[in-house]
């Protein structure tokens, strides 16, 4: 891994594995009376927020402070940005002050690896534009090895997916197994199988999902109205439908996408009532979803349009966990980045 | 004394220079016209330009060329734009409408033509606006600016599309009065709301929003067929796409008066160039695809595309350091428009140098209603020359020492072939040795 982390696609299968079993052991210490850890203590980490994310940054910084870093906060609004000053300017003042690590979001695609370019701290991608947003990513998979039993140390107690526990012997579960060696064999999501659906085209957190939910093996199968995807996603390395209630009943992960309002405004759907009946996931819908099958959204959601509330309230919704796994997840990032630890794998 | 002293400067005697057509002859330059050409001329008070090995070029002509000024000095001025083109060999050059003021009144275009006069490095002529002040609602005074002491004959709203098909048509129609073109920019404007790069595998990765190839294609479609109705001429301003090439192959096949031009990076640069998000790379139209590039060299080694334009987009460093969304679109190019075209078309073997001299100073002069320009190099024709050295060994491209004033090369670091050793302004050397002489 390189220094920074920007995209979920440069991470190496080992990487990904390192943070998520990192996370575990950091998530083990925080259920400690105690939850602080010395560790980046005189450290300082930069929450430089160019879009209101009050969410992402509270996890950010509950993340960089339970390991004892300074934590400064910086929004652009009522800031030097407000009065029409650039992100480099604003990087190099950060730089000149001292920041080991700056988390940043905004709304740019490329924006962090642009910071990156400009400044020697590390830089950790909090969303960017369409692009990626690599932490929601590790937390989702973080959450689904979880659910599903799947994390190192689960042994046989958890619950598998239907598709592991129906194919030990398939194909998938032997190159699985005969990747083995080291981290590559345990710990992933070998043959999970994952569905996202919603408004793939302008989601950062799907294009993080895609790329990591491929390195740890998992089969992803996308779904939206045609308008929603990307004009080349045939190159992508997952499957595509148009049909929900096709793909329910194989699914062991249900990953749904916030859908905003103005898109309907801009065509690509016609009523957000059309796109509810034929793209949201109510109680019907979840029904068809295999027994051991998790619904996951990333928040903040839309109620009754995107996700019924009964199926985000139930027992089998992740949404809430995802949000105190994003801690954990946050703070393997800050801890082995700023910590010095050096992730081996090599980008990809 | 000093009259003297101007009149040796005046006469130069070249030997040794290759014709594009391979023919290797002496060439003497006086009073502003090639006065002799042949083997062992022999001038009293010349100076003497060996340039064994070195081609004679027409001097090349720019159809495409943004100076500026007036407005955005800290980008570029007209001295030290038309100097850039006289070092990358051009010794005409096409300036572009957007400028601040507009050039859409005769005013505007008198002074921007002035202006080149009196920077000398290459004669500049002016463009006008197609719409009043580039808005796409009003005819700009057209016939004032065709009438006026510039003699403006293409007429562009360049960075916008006259999207309205009923001005366009008119504005197609209008110009025939006065043997006028209008040149294009065509790109679909509803198509391309917030478009930030080409729309294919790549945007879709790096999450930028994408401008499709059909918002070039569809408008350059509609074009073809509005010319042909009225009976005028169309010039299609950089074609970036393969569709847009099979498009106006068809439109000419039918005998419609269709012209294009195509850019130096819309022949060598591909939209994976985006990945690292850096705004050197943001051009309008965008960068395009290898299979696009294909179909671009093959059109203009077939005469599809009529000529190379550069599109040459000077800005200042602090409109490409920022995030991609937030950076100007655009690219330099007068200074190494030649040597990529060697490198595109040259070394691929799908243009001679005939074919360049044809699509870089014949053919713009053409389309431009140019008088003096893109004439062959022969006794008694202007002495309007670029020496060039295609054999100079390829050196990456430093923008630092460009004379543009704007840096944003995106062959930053891109080794390329050729030298321009010298260029001719009607028989005045505007670059020696590879310098500019003033």
């Amino acid at each position: 891994m390189n220094r920074h982390l920007i995209a979920a696609a440069d991470l190496s299968r080992d990487d990904a594995l390192l943070i998520l079993d990192t996370a575990e052991e950091l998530a083990r210490m925080s259920d400690r009376p105690i939850k602080k850890l010395p560790t980046l203590r005189g450290r300082t980490v930069v929450n430089l927020f160019f879009e209101d994310s009050t969410r992402t940054r509270i996890s950010f910084e509950a993340a960089a402070k339970r390991l004892s870093a300074d934590v400064i906060n910086f929004s652009a609004k009522g800031s030097s940005v407000a009065k029409g000053e650039s992100l480099k300017d604003t990087a190099l003042t950060l730089e000149a002050m001292g920041a080991d690590a700056v988390v940043i979001r905004h709304d740019a695609s490329g924006a962090p690896h642009r910071l990156a370019g400009w400044i020697r701290g590390h830089v950790i991608n909090a969303g960017d534009g369409m692009h990626e947003h690599p932490t929601q990513a590790l937390l989702d998979a973080f959450t689904i090895r979880r659910r599903l039993g799947l994390q190192p140390g689960a042994g046989e107690t958890g619950p598998a997916p239907a598709s592991r526990r129906a194919a030990s012997g398939s194909a998938t579960g032997h190159s699985a197994a005969s990747r083995g060696g080291g981290r590559s064999g345990a710990g992933g999501l070998d043959g999970v199988r994952v569905t996202i659906v919603g408004d793939v085209l302008h989601s950062r957190v799907a294009r993080s999902n895609i790329a990591l939910l491929n390195i740890l093996g998992a089969e992803v199968t996308l779904v939206a109205p045609p308008t929603l995807l990307p004009i080349a996603v045939d190159g992508w390395s997952c499957e595509v439908s148009y049909d929900l209630d096709a793909v329910l009943p194989k699914s062991d992960v249900i990953m749904m996408l916030r859908v905003q309002r103005e898109r309907m405004t801009a065509a690509y759907f016609p009523s957000v009532r059309e796109y509810s009946r034929r793209y949201g996931l109510d109680a019907g819908r979840m029904a068809m979803l295999p027994e051991h099958a998790i619904v996951m959204h990333p928040g903040p959601m839309n109620r009754g349009v995107e996700i019924a509330a009964e199926v985000a309230d139930s027992p089998r919704s992740t949404i809430v966990e995802q949000v105190a796994n994003g801690v954990s997840v946050r703070m393997a990032v800050l801890y082995l980045l700023l910590g010095g630890a050096e992730l081996t794998g090599e980008p990809r | 004394m000093e009259d003297t002293v101007n009149r040796a400067a005046d006469t130069w005697l070249i030997r040794k220079a290759t014709l594009p057509s391979g023919r290797s002859t002496d060439l003497l330059l006086h009073d502003g016209v090639i006065a002799e050409t042949g083997t062992r001329l022999a001038a009293a008070g010349a100076q003497v330009l060996d340039a064994d090995g070195l081609i004679a070029l027409p001097g090349l002509v720019d159809l495409h060329t943004h100076l500026r000024e007036p407005g955005r000095e800290d980008a570029e001025t007209i001295g030290t734009g038309t100097r850039a083109a006289a070092l990358g060999g051009y010794t005409a050059v096409h300036a572009m409408a957007n400028t601040e003021p507009v050039a859409d009144t005769a005013g505007v275009v008198e002074q921007v033509w002035r202006l080149g006069r009196e920077a000398g490095h290459c004669d500049v002529q002016p463009v006008g606006a197609v719409t009043l002040g580039l808005g796409g609602t009003r005819l700009a005074e057209l016939g004032a600016m065709a009438d006026s002491a510039a003699r403006v004959r293409v007429f562009s709203d360049d960075g916008h599309c006259v999207s309205d098909p009923l001005l366009m048509r008119r504005a197609l129609e209008y110009v025939k009065a006065f043997d006028g073109v209008i040149a294009q920019h065509a790109q679909e404007p509803r198509l391309t709301e917030g478009a930030q790069m080409n729309e294919g595998a790549v945007s879709g990765r790096l999450g930028l929003a994408g401008w499709p190839a059909v918002a070039e294609e569809a408008i350059i479609a509609r074009d073809c067929l509005l010319a042909a109705h009225v009976g005028s001429a169309l010039h299609v301003c950089h074609v970036s796409t393969a569709g847009s090439v099979e498009i106006i192959r068809w439109a000419k096949s039918k005998g419609w008066r269709v012209t294009a031009e195509v850019t130096p990076h819309h022949l060598l640069l591909t939209d994976e160039l985006a990945e690292s998000y850096d705004p050197i790379y943001k051009v309008n139209p965008p960068l395009r695809t290898a299979t696009d590039i294909e179909g671009l060299r093959v059109g203009l080694a077939d005469g599809t595309i009529d000529c190379v334009a550069t599109d040459h987009a000077p800005h200042p460093s602090e409109a490409k350091d920022t995030e991609w969304a937030d950076a100007a679109f655009g690219m330099t190019g007068l200074e190494v428009a030649l040597r990529a075209v060697q490198q595109a078309m040259v070394e691929t073997g799908l243009l001679d140098w005939a074919g360049v001299a044809d699509r870089m100073s014949v053919r713009p002069a053409a389309i431009g209603r140019l008088g003096g320009h893109g004439i062959l190099p022969a006794a008694g024709g202007p002495a309007n020359l670029t020496l060039y050295d295609p054999a100079a060994a390829p050196e990456p491209v430093d923008p630092a020492a460009h004379a543009s004033k704007s840096r944003n090369s995106p062959f930053r670091g891109v080794a390329l072939p050729g030298h321009v050793v010298a260029t001719f302004l009607r028989g005045t050397a505007t670059v020696l040795d590879g310098k500019a002489t003033s």
